[in-house]
């Protein structure tokens, strides 16, 4: 514990904006991570346990495409499109079947494909540690922004998951699909009553929320070594964030996104043996106080 | 009120199994099978005290790997820093997984099925990263070094290996009759209402939160249990006990041995563990070969095999009643 060096910190413009930024990564790579969760909770009702493991994957695609092509952008976009891929197998001729069935058979499903998922990625590239080091289209030196610095690529990231976040509003909330999809999460009966497709739509977020942990875990790829079981620890994190934020909500996995990566960065300094402790602490108290999140609805008994 | 002569048949079971499992050494003095048995003892204990809470409770907890691992180091940190007696440990690493077991239930009873998993995995990998973290106590990631003590008492020294296997079959033994007792009691009815019937439970005047709770935390003391007999075997605990991947084989050892006999974890732990040992000599892929027969048993068998052995023996009942 050492709250002098906060103190220090949170007085100097310079070490607010560093910390800052890094937050910002944390909490966005989060937020990628988190909403993909969300989304299939509150429209499936069932927690993908397995969620890490698709981040994971998205990591280790990337970095593979990026030593075949050099692009990053390309690397991106093939981790997306492969884990969404991926995501859509995994949904139909697995977690499907045991959507009926009781919380035991959807978590020993899980269990399997995060066992299976991280031996595969040991044998494809290896049990060690790997690193896929900046893009050269990012190593332009560091903006310096009141003293602080910042990376190239931190701004890249938070924009790019920013752009996301606002695509995935405006599909969910303004669009004929997204109609759908939030009809399909409240009432699945009814919806595939009045005719739409519901197991497509199931079908569709789960495949949506493969894109968004691949694209994930692309973007963290320059930024975060990558090891076999990488995914875990985020799977956890996510999950403190979507229940901070509120089960179902996108809005609420944005603001527990953010305010776990803040906690984080700025904890690190402060706090360092105790963050994680923080981050369960906070996720505790709002299960007491507010059990359905920040942001979440009271959902019917 | 059931009294303990009612439950002659579960007691006399008891005794027969004990006295069959302290035979076996004189039989073959193999050290191998004696080692099998003992971390079976283990697993065993660990596995039933998990359905307590998923087969009887219906309460998936996908963390309860929590309380294997935190017996493990109460237990061997009582004898290596405090240096207790066996007995006087084993009571402390009980003590601690049921206080472990009220914080953490008291938070995550009340919550609904898929939350319920979810929550107390992520406990558990607080507790982990708090043993890897929380180095001088624990020793990291290196687990709990030096060795456990196991100074002699009355008259039992647990050095002998025969001793050691005769006290863990023992323990595990008396703490499955205990569990078998508990849920064939009035409040094992109630966990078994609670679990198919919570609003109709709560209608006839039962605190609901209050059953579930004790279960979580007699199960949680069970655990302690069995933690403790694995900490006392390896003479160490290491991180690994209280890792997801525990909770993830313990969940597995009950739904492939059967949730629906008693003694169902107990087959399903000397399975994995045979699994376990055969895939582990064959492939360096473990996780593999252990995913590819969880996906087998959860979406092809759908069932354990003692909920087949089951059917198999009511329809060569039935035969013979027809015939």
């Amino acid at each position: 514990m050492n709250p002098n060096e906060l103190y220090d910190c949170v007085t100097s413009l310079s070490c607010i904006v560093t910390q800052t930024s890094t937050g910002l990564i944390i909490g966005a790579l989060l937020f990628l991570v988190a909403a993909g969760l969300t989304l299939i909770f509150g429209v499936l009702g069932v927690i993908n346990f397995a969620h890490g493991s698709l981040y994971m994957l998205g990591a280790y695609v990337a970095f593979s495409a990026y030593q075949a092509t050099g692009n990053f952008l390309a690397a991106i976009l093939c981790a997306g499109t492969a884990v969404g891929l991926f995501a859509l197998v995994f949904e139909r001729y697995f977690m499907r079947r045991v959507y009926n069935a009781d919380v035991l058979m959807q978590l020993l499903v899980c269990y399997a494909f995060i066992l299976i998922l991280d031996d595969v990625v040991k044998l494809i590239w290896g049990p060690e540690f790997q690193s896929m080091g900046m893009p050269e289209s990012f190593q332009a030196p560091p903006f310096f922004i009141a003293g602080g610095i910042v990376p190239v690529f931190y701004l890249v990231l938070i924009a790019a998951a920013a752009g996301i976040a606002i695509v995935l509003w405006y599909v969910l909330s303004r669009t004929q699909v997204g109609k759908r999809v939030r009809a399909a999460a409240h009432n699945p009966t009814m919806t595939s009553v009045l005719g739409l497709n519901t197991s497509l739509i199931y079908c569709g977020v789960f495949a949506m929320g493969g894109i968004l942990a691949g694209t994930a875990g692309a973007l963290a790829a320059p930024v975060r070594s990558m090891s076999p079981g990488m995914g875990f620890s985020i799977l956890i994190e996510s999950f403190i964030v979507t229940v901070i934020g509120g089960m179902g909500s996108v809005g609420g996995a944005l603001v527990g996104a953010l305010l776990i990566g803040l906690v984080r960065s700025f904890g690190s300094i402060g706090f360092p043996d105790f963050v994680e402790g923080t981050m369960f602490l906070a996720m505790v108290l709002i299960l007491i106080l507010k059990p359905s999140g920040l942001l979440g609805r009271e959902r019917r008994a | 009120m059931k009294t303990l002569s009612s439950f002659r048949k579960e007691i006399l079971w008891a005794v027969i199994v004990l006295a069959v499992l302290l035979a076996i050494p004189m039989v073959t003095p193999s050290r191998l099978a004696m080692d099998f048995i003992i971390r079976l003892a283990a697993f065993g204990i660990f596995a039933t005290s998990l359905n307590i809470l998923v087969g009887y409770g219906g309460m998936v907890s996908f963390g309860h790997a929590m309380f294997f691992g935190g017996g493990a180091y109460a237990f061997g940190l009582l004898m290596q820093k405090a240096g207790t007696s066996v007995p006087l440990g084993l009571l402390g690493a009980i003590v601690f997984c049921a206080l472990l077991g009220l914080a953490v239930g008291a938070i995550c009873v009340r919550l609904r099925e898929i939350y319920f998993s979810f929550l107390t995995l992520a406990f558990q990998m607080l507790l982990h990263s708090v043993i890897l973290s929380w180095v001088s106590l624990t020793g990291g990631d290196q687990g709990l070094m030096g060795g456990i003590p196991r100074p002699p008492f009355l008259g039992l020294d647990l050095s002998q290996p025969t001793t050691l296997y005769g006290f863990a079959c023992a323990l595990a033994v008396i703490c499955l009759l205990l569990i078998r007792l508990l849920l064939q009691s009035p409040f094992g009815y109630t966990l078994r209402m609670v679990r198919d019937n919570a609003e109709r439970a709560r209608y006839l005047g039962i605190d609901v939160w209050r059953i579930k709770l004790y279960a979580f935390v007699i199960a949680s003391a069970f655990a302690g249990v069995g933690g403790a007999v694995m900490a006392l075997f390896v003479s160490g605990a290491y991180p690994e006990f209280s890792y997801w991947t525990m909770s993830g084989e313990a969940i597995f050892m009950i739904m492939m041995g059967g949730l629906h006999v008693f003694i169902g974890p107990v087959v399903g732990a000397a399975l994995l563990m045979m699994f376990n040992d055969i895939v582990t000599r064959v492939t360096e892929l473990h996780g593999l070969a252990m995913g590819v027969i969880v996906l087998l048993f959860a979406l092809g068998f759908k069932r354990g095999v003692t909920d087949f052995a089951l059917q198999l023996w009511r329809l060569l009942k039935n035969k013979r009643v027809s015939t």
